[in-house]
């Protein structure tokens, strides 16, 4: 795919936009997804993905093509996302007590080896949940946590899109990780 | 709770979740977790929590997502956009070139090749296949060369066509209309298209030579 996708790239350098079309078509879900969940909020999502995509058009020439692009293009997205973050006034603290959810222990038995089957986990209250609790992360666990364990990106790409040493990006791992097992031992 | 385990069992945890703990390191957390239920807890919770995280079920982006990217992206290069126009609508390219043969002989000047031909504005110099707009002069009107270069180191108030040609611009120079380069045989059916509603006014052919 990335040499369909590079191809595109050089039909867009020579001004085809249509081209950039199917590269938009190829990364759309993947990019709003991550914005979805670093921002929590559909609406916002869509509009930082689609700036992301408008940057990465116009930025194209910059980009580098032996390099992959969606590490490129999710660096761009990262970087909207975290602005815009930071541009919202903190209404959250790390350590917030999670109301409402006493009693609810149905994943106190599951044993420490097997993921949780998926429709134990369909409940759109409990994904509501998962979201909110991701988006009491400060951006810079928040960030690395998204990449990991819903992009599924290795450490070393997530090195790169946030441009972070992977000293850097084990630590914050570390630290997100132990954030939301305290968000979520309740739920 | 008693606090009685080793500080480095919950890095050890994390380095577990990384994949990155040693075979060594491994058997001893392992071993650990066994006896301290403060430490299996927290493992667990971990554990948990990365379940979670993962299970939330994957969102596409919505619909007319791409046409609204698409919508909002800087205008591109009009040169593209009329070779696709025409790539899209080969019957109008036909009918084009048939209502060109028939309503004159704009494409025998194309076909004929290599003949430098220019509109005579009275200011402009020439130097074999280039046509220069010397310093200090004002073109006050539309400039097209064909099969030449331009050269312009003074002023043309109007637009300017270049076929077939390379646009030099000095650093004084400048062009307030439109600027169309043509380089394709069918972006010059198109161009004549336009022009021959347009009524373009007269360029005097020179044959290869200086006046
Ligand atoms: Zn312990």
């Amino acid at each position: 795919m990335e040499e369909l996708v590079k191809k595109r790239i050089k039909q867009v350098l020579k001004g085809d936009q249509n081209a950039f079309g199917e590269i938009v078509e190829i990364y759309k879900d993947k990019v709003f997804h991550v914005c979805f969940r670093m921002l929590g909020n559909r609406q916002e999502a869509e509009d930082i993905s689609q700036d992301a995509f408008i940057r990465a058009y116009i930025n194209i020439h910059t980009f580098d093509i032996d390099r992959k692009f969606s590490t490129w293009l999710y660096r761009i997205a990262t970087n909207l996302c975290i602005d815009r973050i930071r541009k919202k006034k903190p209404d959250y603290y790390l350590d917030a007590e999670v109301t409402g959810t006493e009693g609810l222990t149905m994943y106190s038995q599951i044993p420490v080896d097997e993921r949780l089957p998926e429709e134990e986990v369909e409940s759109m209250e409990l994904q509501d949940t998962i979201q909110k609790e991701i988006s009491k992360l400060p951006d810079k666990y928040r960030s690395v946590i998204v990449l990991k364990y819903i992009e599924e990106l290795s450490l070393k790409e997530i090195s790169e899109i946030l441009d972070l040493p992977l000293g850097t990006v084990k630590t914050r791992i570390h630290r997100g990780r132990e954030a939301l097992r305290k968000q979520l031992r309740t739920v | 709770m008693m606090k009685t385990c080793p500080d480095k069992m919950v890095q050890y945890m994390h380095e577990y979740l990384d994949e990155e703990l040693p075979q060594e390191q491994e058997t001893e957390l392992k071993l650990h977790i066994q006896q301290c239920e403060a430490c299996r807890i927290h493992f667990h919770e971990l554990k948990k929590t990365i379940a979670l995280v993962q299970s939330t079920s994957h969102i596409s982006a919505p619909s007319n997502f791409t046409e609204g990217v698409m919508s909002r992206l800087p205008k591109e290069k009009k040169k593209i956009g009329i070779q696709r126009w025409f790539q899209r609508h080969p019957l109008i390219m036909a009918a084009a070139v048939f209502f060109l043969l028939m309503g004159g002989s704009l494409l025998t000047s194309w076909n004929n090749g290599s003949e430098f031909a220019f509109t005579a504005q009275p200011n402009v110099v020439v130097e074999g296949q280039t046509v220069i707009v010397p310093e200090g002069e004002i073109v006050s009107g539309d400039l097209l060369v064909r099969n030449g270069d331009l050269r312009v180191e003074g002023e043309v108030q109007g637009d300017v066509t270049l076929i077939n040609g390379q646009r030099y611009m000095a650093g004084a120079g400048s062009i307030t209309g439109d600027i169309d380069e043509i380089d394709q045989a069918f972006e010059w059916l198109w161009y004549s298209m336009k022009s021959s509603f347009k009524n373009m006014g007269q360029f005097f052919g020179l044959n290869e030579s200086e006046e």
